[in-house]
């Protein structure tokens, strides 16, 4: 029934790998990212805030392929911007980096934003009374506590991005959605068998995601 | 205003946000600057290669107007079916019979686990081998079936969220007066959490218009944004028809994204409703972030 997967003639654990380093990248810098843009977005000067504000409001309304095409059509073939990729294959895979960064953002941002609110005031009051400044309140006292009671909502940004990695198949990077959809046109008579490969692919990398850090967020909680 | 983070700005905090606002609007023009130089550079900001969008009404006619109505048609018809197929699973999910409950939510995991892209590829050759719909309009076919298999079952989450934040009361009472569970269902439960659930469910809605981008990118949709290709083949501007065409995206997107949030204050406030509202953070939350797809 699986024969094709005998045959040698496709690299599924390779493409896999992809997904997941597309992953990983993605997800170290879109939470570098997704910070950065919080602290601009609740900071005390209202242009930085402004600015942030847009941001988030005009890439989260975008789609996805519009802007990792964006980036291969745009930065790559338009504007020469190779991102230090020697070859055609590792340019695509970091600019589909630079466009899943440049989303996933967006939403790690929202959802820190919302942990920010769950921090009480008086934890920040206590900080300015002791004579912290902006950046150390947000730093030492409130990110740390937000972190913790985001932890469910990143997880799921988190599980999204591993599934929004598929759209750089878009711009030919060799992840698991390119080669599945070769082996669709290549194999027809066992398509429900290649599905099965992949959807069964993907639960694997998401479900594990989800229990571990539903399973850390239980843990790491403030209990108020 | 005092906030968790900063309290309202005295004489020297005001003069210091001054600073760093002017600071930052340094960075941000230099930025600017060397975006808008590496652009004229490649000639993208020569006044013919956006003229076009204003003068040239063909542009809309034949590329951004029939595009932008191939995406809502998509959109439409996949929220039209999604949103009964998700009702369904979602109180299927709630069943007291383990025959039913199960199946249903092992369905909804699944199909929430995977891709939409994935769940295209696939109705698109699904349609190819087992169906004789012509190849003109399997695209529509492939992208619908895509977007209602995913966000049917995300859809599910939310009725099944909004159906758990009633409370428990009004389940109580429906006994109390002797309805059966079908009728509590249909006649208490449901009403109010359609009201709870509105806004998130208008926030699928801009997931959906979005994931149609998908359709035009692997399987040759002709949707909006397929159209930049068409049009930088026509005008030579590929950054102005992208930047165009998100623009349009934005613009819908935000409207819709709008009036989740209006609807969502108005119910609030609406006697009828028990002010529960499942709101686009929760609906996001518990949806496996299914609105950062695509």
């Amino acid at each position: 029934m699986f024969d094709f997967l005998d045959s040698g003639q496709y690299d599924l654990l390779g493409a896999f790998w992809v997904t997941v380093q597309l992953t990983l990248y993605s997800a170290a810098g879109s939470l570098i990212w997704g910070t950065v843009l919080a602290g601009i977005r609740v900071s005390p000067v209202p242009l930085m805030r402004g600015f942030a504000a847009v941001y988030v409001n005009v890439v989260r309304n975008t789609p996805l392929t519009a802007l990792i095409l964006g980036c291969s059509l745009g930065l790559s073939q338009t504007l020469g911007i190779t991102l230090g990729g020697d070859t055609f294959k590792e340019t695509g895979f970091r600019l589909a980096v630079l466009g899943l960064t440049a989303y996933t953002g967006t939403f790690v941002c929202e959802a820190l934003r919302s942990g920010i609110n769950t921090v009480p005031v008086g934890q920040a009051e206590a900080a300015r009374a002791l004579g912290l400044s902006f950046f150390q309140v947000l730093t030492l006292i409130v990110l740390p506590q937000a972190f913790r009671a985001v932890i469910a909502p990143l997880a799921n940004v988190l599980i999204a991005l591993t599934k929004n990695t598929t759209v750089a198949a878009a711009i030919g990077v060799a992840e698991a959605a390119l080669l599945m959809k070769e082996m669709i046109e290549n194999e027809a008579q066992a398509l429900f068998e290649v599905f099965a490969v992949f959807a069964f692919g993907f639960v694997v990398l998401t479900l594990p995601t989800g229990l571990l850090l539903g399973w850390a967020a239980k843990r790491m909680a403030v209990k108020r | 205003m005092s906030t968790v983070l900063y309290d309202t700005p005295g004489p020297k905090a005001k003069v210091r946000n001054w600073i760093y606002s002017a600071v930052f609007l340094v960075l941000l023009g230099l930025a600017l600057w060397w975006a808008l130089g590496l652009m004229a550079d490649k000639n993208q900001l020569d006044g013919d290669k956006w003229s076009p969008f204003v003068t040239d009404g063909q542009v809309w006619t034949t590329f951004l107007i029939p595009g932008l109505l191939e995406t809502l048609k998509a959109a439409v018809i996949a929220m039209v079916i999604a949103l009964p197929l998700g009702a369904l699973f979602g109180i299927g999910r709630l069943s007291d019979h383990a025959w039913v409950r199960i199946p249903v939510g092992a369905v909804v995991e699944f199909f929430r686990a995977i891709p939409v892209l994935m769940l295209m590829l696939f109705g698109s050759a699904l349609y190819v081998q087992y169906s004789n719909v012509e190849s003109e309009i399997r695209p529509l076919y492939a992208v619908v079936t895509g977007l209602v298999l995913y966000n049917a079952s995300v859809i599910a989450e939310i009725v099944r969220a909004g159906i758990q934040s009633l409370p428990r009361g009004q389940t109580d009472a429906a006994k109390a007066i002797g309805m059966r569970k079908g009728q509590t269902m249909a006649h208490v439960l449901l009403p109010q959490a359609v009201t709870a659930m509105l806004p998130a469910l208008v926030s699928q809605l801009v997931v959906i218009l979005k994931d149609t981008a998908l359709g035009g990118a692997v399987l040759g949709y002709g949707e909006l944004l397929s159209m930049s290709r068409q049009i930088s083949a026509n005008y030579s501007n590929t950054i102005p028809s992208l930047i165009v065409i998100a623009a349009l995206f934005v613009g819908v997107n935000y409207a819709l994204a709008s009036s989740a949030s209006w609807l969502e204050g108005r119910l609030r406030q609406s006697k009828k409703s028990t002010g529960a509202v499942v709101g686009v953070a929760e609906a996001s939350d518990l949806a496996t972030g299914n609105n950062s797809t695509g």
